[in-house]
């Protein structure tokens, strides 16, 4: 980036979208927007590998490894959380995470 | 650092980096449930638009690529188990939102906090020819055993979510003492069997 | 970079062939769509002109309650993505848009359709609109992954992702030789994605229309154009992956990759309508049964004979 702070603002970015990620996947009830806000925070994640790379060390195909590794943890996230809401919602009818409290240990 | 960035792509990551995190807001503001769905997926989109300009094209259209559908499915979970899905009344559906929120600015304050302060380390050697080929190699060489296990990590996940997601086993499909010589499938399916 | 797209002063240009270009194949779909259909006369290539006027004249109509903002951008986005999965169909020897990886951004075009196709379903707040989405959908989730091993074949066959790299790896020998699995199998999978022939149940007339049942004035002549670029798009596609793109004695390059790309839109068409239109719930079982094991056979069977120096370069 122009001078030599492009690291930093594409990380504060990342770090905006763990933020709100966060935010949601703590308030929401709904277990879907759960997992947005997991999503939002993965893709935070993945913003921040490829910055890395980038900026630090393009020469090494880690920091791709890396936004690999968020892409394919993004993927099991969401096929997981279909599937418990699918086999909770089959169960008792509902979707809420509030309605499955008693699933704590 | 000096990097080799022109004008037109610093603006670009600007204009799509604000757009990122203005879309994952709106995910959480929206009452629709299709538009928080697909104010997610343009936040994907916006990223996958900045390792584009960073040069992370194979990295750029698989996120595309993926979320899109991932979004699409998400879509029908939406429509399905949420209650208002056009959001055609406005709605919250939050517990502890103060809490959360406290918690999101407190994680967000403590990583910016750690972006502006360390020391990061000068940048090593520069873009290579072809980013693509760069991972291709990773993968198949240096880097396969993390795909390796990867692969086994989501076969596991496909199996798991199956059995979780399906209510119907093999006693459904051939009878109690498995002796059915066709499955009985609420769908038949498309090859004769 | 081994940067095969044209220089910075000549993307504008670049821009506009594509465009022409697009709207071209988009007529010659069309056209012989209706020429096939109506068995008739060569009237049949004037009446996509015909009604695309008078569909850019006529009045709008809206249902009640609308997403109008996703509607529209469904609308919208798909002849965009159908111009975008073009730009990186060499034309001439070259594309408008090089990057590392072609293949697969063809591919994030075609599934960006997904959400395009849906949220033209969704937007009109319309019963028969939302099912021919959904229907989508399903079909998609038959389609997506034989298209993937599909194009995937060739780009182990090339060693490269770029397609240009592709077309000149054929110089000896098209790639549809070796992978006529593969050919068949993107062929049958572009009308999937077109949502076209066969696979028309997301605009089936069991549904009224389906996902364009409620669309009306320019934005259904945005969509069909789509529709229409992304047939021909797939078919230039294919001539390149497959035919060997421009290879040819005699003619120019360009010259031999259009009358490829006619040839394979004229079996596309004359194949496509003589088969019945397929139900989605049918296609998937068939589609992971059948297409992706033999999909993946191709890949194996073009692997081995990467490995065994069968392919040069």
């Amino acid at each position: 980036m122009s001078g030599d702070v492009g690291l930093q603002i594409l990380l504060t970015v990342a770090a905006g979208l763990v933020g709100v990620g966060l935010f949601g996947a703590l308030s929401q009830q709904s277990i879907v927007m759960v997992m947005m806000g997991l999503e939002l925070v993965l893709n935070g994640v993945l913003l921040a590998a490829g910055a890395a790379w980038y900026f630090i060390a393009p020469d090494l195909p880690d920091g791709q490894m890396l936004a690999v590794m968020a892409l394919v943890v993004m993927a099991v996230e969401m096929a997981m959380g279909f599937a418990v809401t699918v086999a909770i919602y089959r169960a008792r009818q509902v979707d809420m995470v509030d309605a499955a409290r008693d699933l704590r240990g | 650092m000096v990097t080799d960035l022109s004008g037109w792509a610093v603006t670009a990551v600007a204009v799509l980096g604000v757009c990122s995190v203005a879309c994952g807001i709106a995910v959480f503001v929206v009452d629709s449930m299709a538009r928080a769905t697909f104010a997610l997926l343009a936040s994907f989109l916006a990223v996958a638009g900045v390792l584009l300009v960073l040069d992370l094209v194979y990295l750029a259209v698989v996120t595309a690529l993926m979320m899109t559908i991932e979004m699409a499915i998400m879509a029908v979970f939406m429509i399905m188990f949420m209650m208002n899905p056009a959001g055609l009344m406005p709605m919250t559906m939050v517990h502890n939102a103060r809490g959360s929120a406290v918690a999101g600015a407190g994680v967000f304050g403590v990583l910016v906090g750690g972006i502006w302060t360390i020391d990061w380390p000068v940048r090593r050697g520069a873009v290579p020819v072809d980013a693509t080929r760069q991972l291709g190699e990773a993968i198949m060489g240096s880097h396969m055993l993390v795909m390796l296990v990867t692969g086994v990590g989501l076969f596991a996940t496909i199996l798991a979510g199956t059995v979780l997601a399906t209510a119907r086993g093999r006693y459904d499909r051939f009878g109690a003492d498995l002796t059915g010589a066709k499955p009985d499938d609420p769908i038949p399916g498309g090859l004769p069997r | 970079m081994p940067d095969m797209s044209p220089p910075e002063e000549a993307q504008g240009p670049a821009v506009l062939l594509v465009v022409v270009v697009g709207l071209a194949l988009a007529w010659l779909v069309a056209g012989a769509d209706r020429f096939a259909v109506t068995g008739g006369p060569l009237r049949s290539f004037v009446e996509p002109v015909r009604s695309g006027v008078r569909l850019l004249l006529e009045q709008r109509r809206t249902t009640l309650a609308p997403d109008r903002l996703l509607w529209r951008v469904g609308c919208v986005a798909v002849p965009v993505l159908a111009l975008l999965s073009l730009a990186v169909v060499p034309i001439g020897g070259q594309t408008l848009w090089s990057t590392s990886a072609d293949l697969v951004w063809f591919n994030a075009m075609e599934a960006l359709l997904w959400a395009a196709v849906w949220l033209v379903g969704w937007g009109p707040n319309a019963f028969h609109a939302l099912t021919g989405g959904y229907r989508f959908l399903a079909q998609g989730l038959a389609y997506e992954l034989p298209l993937m091993f599909s194009l995937i074949t060739v780009g182990v066959a090339a060693g490269s992702l770029r397609t240009t790299d592709i077309v000149a790896a054929q110089a000896d020998l098209w790639f549809v030789v070796t992978m006529p699995v593969a050919f068949v199998t993107f062929m049958v999978t572009a009308a999937a994605f077109a949502f076209w022939g066969p696979f028309a149940a997301p605009v089936g007339p069991d549904i009224a229309g389906g996902v364009r049942s409620e669309l009306s004035g320019v934005d259904r002549l945005l969509f069909e154009l789509g529709r229409a670029v992304f047939l021909g798009a797939a078919a230039a596609m294919g001539a390149a992956l497959f035919l060997g793109g421009g290879s040819g004695p005699w003619l120019p390059g360009p010259v031999w990759h259009l009358l490829k790309t006619i040839a394979v839109v004229v079996a596309l068409v004359a194949v496509g309508r003589r088969v019945p239109v397929l139900r989605p719930d049918r296609t998937v079982e068939v589609a992971w049964m059948v297409l992706v094991p033999a999909t993946v056979l191709q890949t194996l069977v073009v692997a081995v004979l990467l490995i065994s120096g069968f392919y040069p370069g």
